[in-house]
């Protein structure tokens, strides 16, 4: 589903030169798979994300996903490619704030599959915000916020699902039912999930989890 | 429903800068609208009056003046001349037809002009259209008739209050004065159908009428203001000319009409250019505010845009959705704006009439109804070209967090 060899970005150091933050030789998820990458913070792990996302270019390597070599396409097939096989979850949950919770994830799905009202509705039913579908974020509770995200991230019905700290903003109750409901919503589409967290709470609940620092490594380049 | 749907939420969340830009998108359309179909329609219709006769005699003096005067019934006469001049130039075998007019009284400001029927029995004020009374009323009498009739041009009828049967006492002078009232009791006889010129400002009674009207001074009593003539060859007019106003020093002879009334818009030029100066100004500014307010509202929204892009938005859908956004509100500019030029143009095609009787038409078609709008939207969208930039631009990864 996802394979990535010799990946590696860097960005201008302000000492001079440049800071490496990603150097990964080979990493790899199955179909379906659901990984923890364990990662403190400022170890590159949410740089990792945005070069599988496409919203980052790579200073070199390949990322595959479901076959299609992302690093090798132009820019605007690279954002279509993200928007059909891809869904990300961000920390901060990154709703759109002008818009209520069907429009956000209509939204997530008009760069996509294409916007189908019944499913939007259909999913935010699934993460439980039937009641809340024409409310706006600033409405919402942070966890009802986050349920808004996981939805627009399955909108497309991704192949992938990319989640950067999503508890992070969450209290402990909420956050283990929040990542339950992650999961299972990510089982139930076929989706595979690659989550970073430092948040060991978090990380105890993956059959499978890896360190990122065993994957990403990196050096200074000048 | 992608970018309707994000170009109407972002309008929203920026109302009041939208109205406010759209506010003077729509000043500025509608006043460049409204200044061009002024311009056009009167100068179109203050030549359409002038078509009526090609030559103006009356006193030596300006021959503008004379023109507006006799024809326009504006500004004052340059002077009287004898009745013999007028039976001179009627017997001229160049001239068609010769209508004496004489002036110099009004009712309540409205212009008392004295004439003969052949004015409304030979004359034709627009190609094929002849002077007609309401049903009820009739002309008055020939030429040298001493009954005190009077004949009411439409608009001044409407002013006044009159109707047939109705009579009144002429007022001395060109302006109305209380003081100036004359003995004579003048009856209306009938009401004019509306011309759209500015013969529906005028109370008309036949010549003697004002030569004698009590008060005036009977040495000058078969004097007339000026002669309305038609010619039976346009070529002519250059014959007249030369024997009144080169050879001859005592009248004018302002011809030909046409020209006359051109010069007219040509003095009064630089106005309409004003006008359309202040208007592109207003609408640069209009489309500069298009562009300060998107631009100033881009820091706010790259965030809402870079999560668009995450969502797998094109730079140019984004680029795209901006331009369209600056167009947007150059559309509710210019569809505020045909408002406000309905409104203009009713207000000043009203005084127009008031003060000239020529009647501009707020409903007429002109391309610039079109033409106007459209630019206005392509001058938005462009105004949204920098911001949009800006927008494309936008790096995602960087502005959706920060770089771990």
């Amino acid at each position: 589903m996802l394979a990535i060899t010799d990946l590696r970005k860097s960005f201008p150091s302000p000492e001079g030169g440049r800071a490496e933050i990603v150097n990964v030789s080979a990493f790899a998820l199955a179909a379906g798979e659901q990984l923890a990458l364990r990662g403190e913070s400022g170890s590159g792990k949410t740089t990792f994300l945005h070069l599988i996302a496409g919203i980052l270019a790579a200073d070199s390597g390949k990322i595959a996903i479901d076959g299609v070599d992302m690093t090798a396409l132009p820019e605007p097939k690279r954002d279509r490619l993200r928007a059909e096989k891809t869904g990300y979850i961000f920390q901060t949950f990154n709703l759109l704030q002008g818009y209520t919770c069907l429009e956000n994830v209509l939204l997530g799905m008009s760069f996509g599959v294409g916007a189908d009202r019944n499913r939007a509705r259909a999913l935010l039913e699934r993460v439980g915000l039937s009641a809340r579908l024409n409310h706006f974020p600033r409405q919402l509770s942070t966890g009802q916020q986050q349920r808004v995200a996981v939805a627009r991230a399955l909108a497309n019905r991704p192949k992938l699902v990319l989640a950067d700290e999503p508890t992070g903003n969450l209290d402990h109750k909420h956050a283990g039912e929040s990542l339950a409901l992650i999961r299972e919503v990510c089982r139930e589409n076929g989706a595979a999930l690659l989550l970073v967290s430092h948040d060991e709470e978090v990380l105890g609940r993956f059959e499978r989890r890896r360190d990122f620092a065993e994957i990403n490594k990196i050096s200074v380049l000048r | 429903m992608t970018l309707p749907l994000i170009i109407y939420r972002s309008l929203r969340q920026h109302a009041l800068s939208t109205w406010v830009t759209a506010g003077s998108i729509a000043l500025a359309c509608g006043l460049l609208m409204c200044v061009w179909v002024v311009k056009t329609q009167s100068q179109s219709a203050f030549r359409d009056t002038a078509t009526s006769f090609d030559a103006v005699l009356g006193a030596r003096g300006s021959k503008l003046q004379l023109v507006l005067n006799a024809i326009f019934h504006l500004e004052a006469s340059p002077g009287n001349l004898p009745y013999s001049d007028y039976e001179a130039i009627r017997r001229h075998p160049a001239v068609k037809t010769a209508i004496p007019i004489a002036v110099g009284d009004n009712l309540r400001g409205y212009r008392i002009v004295g004439t003969g029927v052949e004015l409304f029995a030979q004359v034709e004020y627009a190609s094929g259209k002849k002077f007609a009374v309401q049903a009820g009323g009739k002309f008055f009498g020939p030429e040298n008739s001493e009954a005190k009739e009077a004949v009411a041009g439409s608009f001044a009828a409407e002013r006044l209050g009159l109707k047939v049967g109705d009579t009144f006492h002429p007022f001395h002078g060109l302006a109305y004065s209380e003081k100036e009232q004359h003995a004579d009791l003048y009856t209306v006889v009938g009401i004019l159908s509306p011309t759209n010129t500015p013969a529906d400002r005028v109370l008309w009674i036949p010549l003697q009428g004002v030569q004698r009207m009590s008060g005036h001074d009977p040495k000058t009593a078969s004097d007339i203001s000026a002669v309305l003539i038609q010619l039976r060859a346009p070529a002519a007019g250059i014959m007249l000319d030369l024997l009144y106003n080169k050879q001859g020093n005592r009248l004018t002879l302002a011809y030909p009409v046409g020209t006359i009334v051109g010069d007219l818009f040509g003095k009064i030029a630089w106005f309409d250019r004003v006008l359309t100066l202040v208007a592109y100004l207003v609408a640069l500014v209009a489309a500069g505010s298009v562009l300060a307010s998107i631009y100033n509202s881009m820091s706010a929204r790259q965030r809402d845009l870079a999560i668009l892009r995450s969502l797998g938005a094109r730079r140019r859908t984004i680029f795209g959705t901006v331009v369209a956004e600056a167009a947007c509100i150059g559309l509710l500019g210019a569809v505020a704006g045909l408002a406000i030029y309905f409104a203009l143009l009713t207000v000043v095609a009203g005084v127009i009439r008031a003060q000239t009787g020529v009647v501009l038409s707020v409903t007429a078609w002109h391309e610039v109804l079109v033409i106007c709008p459209v630019a206005m939207i392509a001058l938005c969208a462009l105004g949204g070209v920098v911001p949009a930039v800006k927008a494309y631009r936008t790096p995602v990864a960087e502005t959706l967090a920060p770089l771990s």
